[in-house]
C-alpha cells in the first residue's frame, strides 16, 4: 500500500518578475514503511519537494495524497493541524528551542493535542528511550552534543506518531560516528515501527542506508544512477 | 510550560532583560512622578467641597470685603452658616519657612471644614483664648511645636511680630486635606488693627458660605451678589472649586507642559520595548519558523510575544510603582511647603498602570503580526 502519492506535481518560486520552475511534472509513490532517500546536486530542488510532501508549501499544480489525504486542497490552518498529527521533522540543524530542556523539546509538538500531562509524560519517556537519552532529558541544546541534539529531535519527531518522518540532511552537520548512530535510528524507525521516512541527503554514505533512492536534477526525477552512488561509496 | 516557555525567553538575554526592566522602571517612576506633581498642584481644588461658595472682592482678592456683611450674607436664602478669613501672610522666624496662615472666626470656621479635625478639649481652648492658635499636624512636627508653645509671626501685611499661643494641633479628616495650616482668631487681628491702623480694621480677606444643599449653589452666588450691587465694594461668589481652580489656572501653562513631558516619557519608553521586542523576535525567527513547522499557529505565537512583551512591562511597572511611593514621600519631604498635599494618589496609579499595559501591548505589535506572517521556508532558512 503508498502511503505518500504524488501526481504530476509543478512547482516554481517567483523571482523578481521571473518565474523560476524549481520541479517539472514529478510523480512518486512511497509505500509504507519505506525509506526512501533522494540525492541530487545543490539547488535541484529537494528541498523544495520534501516541503511540498511535509506540508510546508503548496504546489503550483498536481496532486499529493498522503496516507489518503489530499493535502494540496488544504488550507493553511487545516495544513497546520495535519502537519502536527502526520509529520514528523529532522532538520540539518537541529532546531530544538534552546531556552527548553531535551524533556520539554520533545514534549512541545504533543501540546497541541489533548493529551494529559501524564499521558505526555509517557510518551516523551518512551521517545527518549528510544533514543537512548533518558540520562539527558534535563539538560538544555546547549549542553548537548550535535549527535545528542539531533537524536532529541528525531524524538521530538517521533513522539506524536506520526505517519512520515520527513528529515533534510539530518547528518549534514554531524561527525561520522553520530551521523552512523543517526542513520541507524532512521533505519530502526522504519523496519521496527513501520514510520514511513523521506530523507534528502548529499551523503552517499547515509543515502545508501535507504531502502530506495531516487535522483532529483533539473527538476527532474529519476531512478539514482547506480554507477553515481556507487562511486561515491567507494570513495 | 507556556509559562515556562514565555518567562524563559524573556530573560533570554539576562542584560537585555535588565536593561529594559530597568528602563521601562524609571519611565513609570518618572511618570507617575510628573502626575503626582499635577495633583498636588490640583489638591486644593479637589478637596474643595461642593457644598461652600468663597465671597470675595469683585476688583481682586487684593481687595478686602467689610465686615458689615456677614449678617446680610448670613440672611440670604439657603445659607446655612457663613465664616471669614483674612490671608495673614506672616513669617516663621525666616522667610523660606513659608506656610499658609489665616485670621479666622474659629467657631464658624472649624464648623465649616469638618475635614480639619480638632480634639474636642483643644477646639474649646483655643476657642476661649483670645491670642490662641491652631496648626496642622505636619506644620507642627516640621517645627517641632507642641501645645503650649508661644510662636511667633513677624508680620508682612499687618506689620510687627505676632504672639500666638498653640492650643491645638488639628489633622486631617484624609489624605486630601492640607495639614500645613495655621489658623488664629481674627478678632485678635481686628483689636490689634483698631488700634494701630483703625483704617483697616473690620475687614474680612473672603466669606465663606456653607450651603444647606449644593445644589442651591447657583441661587445663592446670584443672590450674595446682587445684594452688594452697587455699593462700594461688590462682590464675586463662587463655588470653592471654581475659587481653588483661579490660584491654578495662574499656573496651567507649566501643568501642560508637565502633561505633556509625562506623555513624551510613555511614549519614548514605547520605541524602547517596541525595539528591544522587534530585535527579539527578529533573532528567534527560525525558532518561530519551527513552531509553525510542528503546527503551532501564527495566534499562538503572537500571543507568546504579547505575553513576553506584557512580562516586561508589568515588571518593570510594578517595580516603578513601587519606586514611586519612597520617591513621593521625599520628595514631600524636600518641597512639603510648596505642596502641602504630595501623595500618590490612586488614580496615578491606575495610570501607571494604564501607561505599563500600554507599553507592552504597542511594543509588540510589529513582532505578532511579523510572526503572524513569517513563511515557514523563509524563517527556518535555505539549507542546500
Ligand atoms: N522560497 C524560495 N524562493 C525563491 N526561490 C527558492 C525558494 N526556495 C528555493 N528556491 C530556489 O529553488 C531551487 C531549489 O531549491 P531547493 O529545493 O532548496 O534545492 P536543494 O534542496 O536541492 O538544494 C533553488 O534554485 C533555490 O534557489
Ligand atoms: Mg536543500
Amino acid at each position: 500500500m503508498n502511503v505518500i502519492e504524488i501526481t504530476d506535481i509543478v512547482k516554481s518560486y517567483r523571482r523578481g518578475s521571473q518565474r523560476i520552475r524549481v520541479l517539472e511534472h514529478i510523480s512518486l509513490t512511497i509505500a509504507n514503511g519505506e525509506f526512501l532517500s533522494l540525492m541530487g546536486p545543490s539547488g535541484s530542488g529537494k528541498s523544495t519537494l520534501l516541503n511540498l510532501i511535509a506540508g510546508l508549501d503548496q504546489a503550483d499544480s498536481g496532486s499529493i495524497r498522503i496516507g489518503g489525504t489530499e493535502i494540496s486542497t488544504l488550507s493553511e490552518t487545516g495544513l497546520a493541524a495535519w502537519r502536527a498529527g502526520r509529520v514528523g521533522f529532522i532538520f540539518q540543524f537541529y532546531n530544538l528551542i534552546p531556552v527548553l530542556t531535551a524533556y520539554e523539546n520533545i514534549e512541545l509538538p504533543l501540546m497541541l493535542t489533548s493529551l494529559s500531562k501524564k499521558a505526555r509524560h509517557a510518551h516523551v519517556i518512551t521517545a527518549l528511550s528510544l533514543v537512548s537519552l533518558q540520562d539527558r532529558m534535563d539538560h538544555y541544546p546547549r549542553q548537548l552534543s550535535g549527535g545528542q541534539q539531533q537524536r532529541v529531535a528525531i524524538a521530538r519527531a517521533v513522539v506524536t506518531d506520526p505517519t512520515i518522518l520527513v528529515a533534510d540532511e539530518p547528518t549534514g552537520d554531524l561527525d561520522r560516528q553520530s551521523a552512523e548512530d543517526v542513520l541507524e535510528l532512521m533505519d530502526q524507525l522504519c523496519t521496527q515501527l513501520g514510520k514511513t521516512s523521506v530523507m534528502v541527503t548529499h551523503d552517499p554514505r547515509a543515502a545508501s542506508r535507504a531502502h530506495t533512492l531516487k535522483y532529483l536534477e533539473k527538476g527532474v526525477l529519476s531512478d539514482a544512477p547506480q554507477a553515481a552512488v556507487s562511486e561515491c561509496l567507494q570513495t | 510550560m507556556r509559562l515556562k516557555l514565555l518567562f524563559r525567553n524573556v530573560f533570554r538575554h539576562k542584560l537585555r532583560a535588565f536593561l529594559t526592566i530597568v528602563g521601562i522602571c524609571v519611565a513609570i517612576l518618572a511618570f507617575g512622578m510628573l502626575r503626582t506633581v499635577i495633583s498636588a498642584w490640583y489638591a486644593g481644588v479637589n478637596a474643595s467641597s461642593s457644598s461652600r461658595l468663597i465671597t470675595r472682592n469683585a476688583t481682586s482678592l487684593i481687595f478686602p470685603l467689610p465686615i458689615s456683611y456677614l449678617e446680610k450674607i448670613r440672611g440670604v436664602n439657603g445659607v446655612r452658616e457663613v465664616s471669614y478669613s483674612n490671608w495673614f501672610g506672616g513669617i516663621y522666624i525666616d522667610a523660606k519657612n513659608f506656610f499658609v496662615n489665616f485670621a479666622v472666626e474659629p467657631r464658624s470656621y472649624f464648623d465649616l471644614y469638618p475635614e480639619f479635625v480638632l480634639p474636642e478639649a483643644q477646639a474649646t481652648a483655643f476657642f476661649r483664648d483670645r491670642k490662641a492658635c491652631v496648626a496642622g499636624q505636619k506644620l507642627a512636627k516640621r517645627f517641632g511645636w507642641s501645645v503650649g508653645d508661644t510662636i511667633t509671626l513677624k508680620g508682612t501685611i499687618y506689620p510687627g511680630n505676632w504672639d500666638f499661643v498653640l492650643q491645638g494641633i488639628y489633622h486631617g479628616k484624609n489624605a486630601a486635606t492640607d495639614e500645613n495650616q495655621f489658623f488664629f482668631h481674627w478678632s485678635y487681628l481686628n483689636e490689634s488693627l483698631k488700634k494701630n491702623d483703625p483704617r483697616r480694621a473690620d475687614q474680612v480677606g473672603v466669606y465663606i458660605i456653607d450651603l444647606k444643599h449644593p445644589d442651591m449653589a447657583a441661587n445663592v452666588s446670584e443672590a450674595v451678589d446682587a445684594l452688594f450691587r452697587n455699593s462700594y465694594a461688590e462682590t464675586l461668589t463662587e463655588t470653592e472649586k471654581a475659587f481653588q481652580m483661579s490660584f491654578v489656572s495662574m499656573t496651567e501653562a507649566i501643568l501642560t507642559v508637565i502633561q505633556i513631558v509625562s506623555c513624551v516619557i510613555i511614549a519614548i519608553i514605547m520605541a524602547v520595548v517596541a525595539n528591544t521586542m522587534a530585535m527579539s523576535v527578529r533573532e528567534r525567527m527560525g525558532e518561530f519558523a519551527v513552531f509553525k513547522t510542528l503546527g503551532f499557529g501564527g495566534g499562538y505565537l503572537s500571543m507568546l510575544i504579547l505575553g513576553e512583551s506584557m512580562a516586561l512591562s508589568g515588571i518593570g511597572g510594578i517595580l516603578g510603582i513601587a519606586l514611586t511611593f519612597p520617591a513621593a514621600r521625599a520628595f514631600a519631604e524636600a518641597v512639603g511647603q510648596f505642596f502641602p498635599i504630595f501623595h500618590v494618589s490612586l488614580d496615578t496609579i491606575f495610570m501607571d498602570i494604564g501607561a505599563a499595559m500600554a507599553v507592552g501591548a504597542v511594543a509588540a505589535m510589529i513582532p505578532m503580526w511579523r510572526v503572524i506572517h513569517i513563511r515557514i521556508a523563509d524563517g527556518l532558512g535555505r539549507t542546500g
